[in-house]
This record gives structure tokens, C-alpha cells and sequence, in this order.
């Protein structure tokens, strides 16, 4: 057992037991309606800044889209015109405006030009995959790294700590697409240990909802999974461990060990609690950069979700669909963003709720 | 002549702030020496910074044309080509030293607009109360919610793809959590006696930001720019890789695009993917060892725990 430098921070007076965040009531009601109101709020107005900039982003950025658009295809100043009628171009500003909120508000994102079909069908179809990859990746990633970083914290100075240490850096300075790259060259594409599929969600002639096609789906979630799961434990491990660190130095931890408690209940009980408050800030930030990981991981695993959607998107580049995705992903982050206030401060007693 | 005092200088005051100044460097920079990890990253960067500004002599820059191209496609390492060759029969290593220059030149001047609009968004709602600056804060955390990959996508695809807009992409998306730590400086620094002193003999906010705050937040900005670097290295090489950016420069990025495009990854070809991989990794991770380093110095209470 390492002694600690014991630390000067005061405690805060008044604290409902500050190594026992996990024993007051957990029920919904204990949140004031200011803080709820003020949570919806804020996520409200931040989703209806999304709504605003989408529209300058592809109205005021890129004054003529029909350039963009009639690539190719339309050379003549009439084909032009039709596009720019089509798309309703030729109308005022604010006109335009008021036709896109009505289009966000009816869930109305018009024709993806790549596939011609209604842009939301097309979303909702491509969601599943999507879900099925980060959902896993980002749950996965949380716990590996919180106990990494917690032994790492624990024993720091040690072998472990310092061998695992190096490896999150690395891990973090890591494109995670790279990793993808080398897992799939490795484990896919390599006719010896290419026990991995090379892409995609479900083996053909396999019935998706049938137990065997369940097993498939897994089968090929495998190495886009590990890839996410890697690249995102590398920062949560960093930030538990140096969560972990400062919480080593509160004196609760030592009236814990006066009192006779073990190590593991000491940390268990004390510690861990307190060290993971901070984890859950960073989820919530993290998840923006979860969106791009699924953008580049499906890209290179050719896994049909929306981040593959939205390179595909790009590529072309199809307008509506390239809007309608941008706004379906900050929209989820700001509600997933809301979600993890309220589990902060359920986990927090100090937050006024 | 040595042991003469010292004549009084003229203009002393000025004289007095730039001897402190230098002072304070020289004990940041003797600091930094004693940092191990801080001086490794600045050797590496070194390094790469001569391989990137010195690339056309230390290698023909007229093998990078496709259409000059004379080795075998996709050959493995061999003497002649340290590194093997493209899937055009070009030299990898030829095309890794000439791929220095767009990451780092992309990654330092995407940092420039970054930190610009960082350090002003983050002193101006620090050091104003009213509803300017918790305007500016809340666009801030906006902000930095929003997904940054989706959105510098979309911004470069209505931008186009040559090398001014990837850059001016990545330094409009990279500046909200230099504001945020800039904002948090300027919180405590306001709060000092000669920022009252100031204010009670009449500066205006412009001064205060300008004399007063800026001068105190400087190293916090110094330290943050080498952490940004990294991450702007990073979104360059993605957005690239995505192919993004001129595709007739060659980058890191464009040459993981290309290795993955055109199948040398499915066929095994390693040296068209680690060669470019490492390189990334090696000075993404420099930024980030030299940039924690910088900011142990200058906000010694993040010392712990790293």
C-alpha cells in the first residue's frame, strides 16, 4: 500500500456523506422543476441553434447549390434554372426559411439525389447498424476503461501502471479508422488470420432475424466493435485515473482506513464513486466524437448505417440527405448531452437539483 | 568594464518589461528542459519540421507524378525502394517525406484561426458580466457539443476541397475548448488587485483585455496550441482520408485513403499502411507531449495526476 500525500482541499461543509453518492433515493422525483425546466431549455434552444445554422451552413455558405449539384449533368443556364426551381432557390431568404423549418418540423427532408427515396425512410433504415455499433462500443469502452484507469490509479508508479499508461497515450494520438485499417488488414483480409468478415453487416443467404443470423450480425460487429472499443477506452482510462488520483488524496479515504475498512472496500465504497463523476462529463462530450468514430469505423468496415450514409453523402454530394443527417446526429448528441446531466446529478449529491 | 555598475537606462519601464519577460521565458524554458517527455515530442518535431521544409532535397520530388512513376506496382520493401511502392509504382518513402508537409502545414495553420478566435471568444466572455458574455459562453458550449466530424464534412464539402478551405474548416471547428480554458483564466486573472487598479483609473475593456488580461493568458495560450496542433494534425489526416483536400497534394492522410481506395489494404500491403499510420501517430503524440509539458508549466495545479 502506497502512502498518500494527504491533501489540503477542505471539505465541502454540509456534504450528505461524500463517499456515499450511491445511498440517497435514485427516483426521479428528486429533481426540482427548475432543473428540469432549465435542462429542457437548454437543450431546446440549443437544438433550435442546430436547426438555424443548417440552414445558413447550406443556404449562405454555398449560395448556388445547383453548381454543386448539376455536376456533370447540367451544363446549360436553362438546366440551372430547373434546379434551382425545383429545389425552391429562386424564392427569397426568409421565404426559404420558413419552407425548411416547416420541412424539419414535418420530418419532410425531401429526395436523397443517390437513392431517391424520402430522405427520413432512408435514415430510419440506416440507424439499426449504426446504433448496433457505437451503443455496444461506447457502453464497452466506458467500463474497460473506468477499470483500467481506477487499477491503473490505484497501484500508479507501478509496472501496470506505467505499461498501460503508454499504451492509452498512444491509443489516443491513434486515428481510430487506422486501427481499423490494421485490424482489418490483419484479421479480415489476410488469408491466414482473416477469420473476420471483410465487411458489412450480414452474410448473404443468411436470414438476418433467424439465431443463426443473429450470430452473423455479432460475427461481423466484431472488429469495427474492438476497433471504437480500443480507441475510446484509451481517454476514459486517462481521464478515471487521474479522476482517481485526486480522489486518493481526500481525507475520507484515510478516516475510511483509520476505521479499519479494507483496501477493496475503501475503494469500492469510497473512492470509486467519487472518481466517476467526472467520467460522466466527458461521456457527454465524447459522444460528438463517437458520431465521427462511427463515420470513419463504417466507412472502412462498409457497415450500411449512417455513418457510411453520410461519407457516401458527401461524396456525391447529396444535399438534402447531407442536411437532414447533420441534424439527426447534433440533435442526438443534445439529447444524449441532457440525458447525462441528469445522471450527473443523480450521481452527485452536491448538484443542486 | 564588468565590475562598473550598471548606468540607469533611459526608457527603464519598458526595459524593466522586457527583461522581466525574457526572465520568464528563460525559467519556462529551463522547466521545460528538465521534462523529459516535453523534450522528446520538441526533438521529434524537429525532426519532422526539417523533414517536411528540406523534402525536395531529400527526394526527387518528380517520382511523386503518377505518370513518372517507374517502379513495379505494390512491390514490397526492397533496396531500392526502401518502403516498397503505391499502387501507381511510386516510392512510399518518397511520397511519406513530401506527405510531412500538408499535415503539418494544415495542422499549424488551422491552430492560428483556432487559437485567434479561441482567445478572443474565451477573454471577452470572461472579462464581461452582461449578457455578451454568457452569450459567448453558451455559443461556446454550443458549440463544442455539435459533432465535430459531421460538421466539418458538411462545411467542406460546400467549401470545396482545396488546401485554404480544409484549413480554414478545421480552424473554425477547432477553437471552443481553447475559449473555454482562455475564459477560465481570464475569470481569475479579473479578479486580481491590478485589474481594479486599472479599472478604477479608467481603462476601458479593450485595454483591460489588451494590457492587462492577454499578457496574463499568453502562456495558457502557448501551451494550448501545441495541444491543438495535434488535433488539427488529426482532423487533416481524417478529413483526407475521407478524401477530402486536393488530391493532387500528397498527404499522410490521402496516401491511407489511396492504400485503402484502391484495395492495398485488402491485399496486405503493410507498407503502404504503417509507414503513413506511424507517422501520424508519432506526431500527433509529440503535439500532445511537448503541449502537456508546456501547460505543467504554466498551470502547475494539472501537475498531479498526470
Amino acid at each position: 500500500m502506497t502512502s498518500q500525500s494527504i491533501s489540503t482541499t477542505p471539505h465541502v461543509d454540509g456534504l450528505v456523506g461524500p463517499g456515499f453518492p450511491h445511498r440517497r433515493s435514485r427516483l426521479a422525483g428528486r429533481f426540482s422543476r427548475r432543473f428540469v425546466l432549465t435542462q429542457f431549455a437548454g437543450s431546446a434552444f440549443a437544438l433550435m441553434f442546430v436547426i438555424v445554422v443548417n440552414f445558413f451552413l447550406f443556404r449562405v455558405i454555398n449560395p448556388h447549390p445547383e453548381r454543386t449539384l448539376g455536376r456533370g449533368k447540367a451544363r446549360t443556364a436553362e438546366d440551372l434554372e430547373e434546379i434551382r426551381r425545383r429545389l425552391g432557390l429562386d424564392e427569397s431568404m426568409w421565404i426559404q426559411f420558413g419552407k425548411y423549418l416547416k420541412q424539419v418540423f414535418t420530418g419532410d427532408f425531401g429526395v436523397s439525389f443517390q437513392y431517391s427515396k424520402p430522405v427520413p425512410e432512408l435514415i430510419a433504415e440506416r440507424v439499426w447498424p449504426t446504433l448496433l455499433l457505437v451503443l455496444p462500443a461506447t457502453v464497452l469502452s466506458i467500463w474497460l476503461g473506468s477499470r483500467l484507469g481506477s487499477r491503473q490509479a490505484w497501484k500508479h508508479g507501478g509496472r501496470f501502471d506505467r505499461s498501460t499508461s503508454v499504451f492509452a497515450t498512444v491509443m489516443y494520438s491513434m486515428p481510430e479508422w487506422w486501427l481499423g485499417l490494421l485490424l482489418f488488414m490483419v484479421f479480415a483480409a489476410n488469408p491466414v488470420f482473416g477469420v473476420f468478415p471483410i465487411g458489412g453487416l450480414h452474410s448473404p443467404g443468411v436470414e438476418p432475424m433467424s439465431v443463426e443470423g443473429v450470430a452473423d450480425t455479432i460475427w461481423h460487429l466484431v472488429l469495427p466493435t474492438t476497433t471504437l472499443t480500443v480507441t475510446y477506452l484509451a481517454e476514459y482510462s486517462m481521464i478515471m485515473r487521474s479522476s482517481m488520483l485526486d480522489v486518493m488524496g481526500e481525507d475520507y479515504l484515510l478516516t475510511g482506513r483509520a476505521k479499519g475498512l479494507s483496501d477493496r472496500q475503501v475503494l469500492h465504497r469510497h473512492a470509486l464513486p467519487n472518481a466517476r463523476l467526472p467520467l460522466t462529463t466527458l461521456i457527454a462530450l465524447n459522444l460528438a466524437f463517437t458520431v465521427g468514430g462511427a463515420i470513419t469505423i463504417e466507412t472502412v468496415f462498409s457497415i450500411p448505417g449512417l455513418g457510411l450514409l453520410t461519407s457516401e453523402a458527401m461524396r456525391i454530394p447529396d444535399l438534402p440527405l447531407l442536411q437532414a443527417l447533420f441534424l439527426v446526429f447534433s440533435a442526438a448528441v443534445v439529447v444524449a448531452n441532457m440525458v447525462a446531466n441528469f445522471i450527473y446529478a443523480l450521481q452527485d449529491p452536491r448538484v443542486k437539483v | 568594464m564588468t565590475t562598473a555598475p550598471a548606468p540607469p537606462r533611459r526608457s527603464s519601464a519598458t526595459a524593466l518589461r522586457w527583461k522581466l519577460r525574457r526572465e520568464a521565458w528563460g525559467r519556462t524554458w529551463a522547466k521545460f528542459r528538465a521534462n523529459r517527455a516535453g523534450m522528446v515530442g520538441l526533438a521529434v518535431l524537429l525532426v519532422f519540421a526539417v523533414i517536411a521544409v528540406f523534402a525536395p532535397l531529400l527526394a526527387d520530388s518528380h517520382e511523386l507524378r503518377v505518370s513518372a512513376a517507374s517502379g513495379p506496382i505494390l512491390a514490397p520493401p526492397s533496396r531500392k525502394y526502401p518502403l516498397g511502392t503505391d499502387d501507381n509504382g511510386r516510392s512510399v518513402l518518397t511520397l511519406l517525406i513530401f506527405g510531412a508537409r500538408v499535415p503539418l502545414l494544415v495542422g499549424l495553420m488551422a491552430t492560428v484561426i483556432s487559437m485567434v478566435i479561441g482567445t478572443i471568444v474565451g477573454m471577452a466572455s470572461g472579462i464581461s458580466d452582461g449578457w455578451a458574455g454568457t452569450v459567448l459562453f453558451r455559443f461556446t458550449e454550443w458549440f463544442i457539443v455539435i459533432p465535430f466530424l459531421p460538421l466539418a464534412l458538411v462545411l467542406a464539402t460546400l467549401l470545396g476541397g482545396s488546401l485554404l478551405s480544409i484549413i480554414v474548416v478545421i480552424g473554425i471547428t477547432g477553437w471552443p475548448a481553447t475559449a473555454l480554458v482562455i475564459r477560465a483564466q481570464t475569470f481569475s486573472v479579473r479578479e486580481r488587485p491590478f485589474m481594479e487598479r486599472a479599472r478604477v483609473l479608467g481603462a476601458g475593456p479593450w485595454h483591460l483585455m489588451s494590457k492587462h488580461v492577454f499578457p496574463n493568458v499568453l502562456p495558457l495560450v502557448f501551451a494550448n496550441t501545441t495541444l491543438t496542433v495535434a488535433g488539427s494534425v488529426l482532423a487533416e489526416t481524417t478529413l483526407s482520408f475521407l478524401g477530402f483536400g486536393d488530391p493532387t497534394a500528397v498527404s499522410w492522410g490521402t496516401m491511407l485513403n489511396a492504400a485503402f481506395g484502391t484495395g492495398a489494404v485488402s491485399l496486405g500491403a503493410w507498407w503502404a499502411l504503417l509507414p503513413p499510420g506511424i507517422c501520424v501517430i508519432v506526431v500527433v503524440l509529440a503535439f500532445t507531449m511537448a503541449g502537456q509539458a508546456l501547460e505543467d508549466i504554466v498551470n502547475p495545479r494539472l501537475k498531479e495526476g498526470r
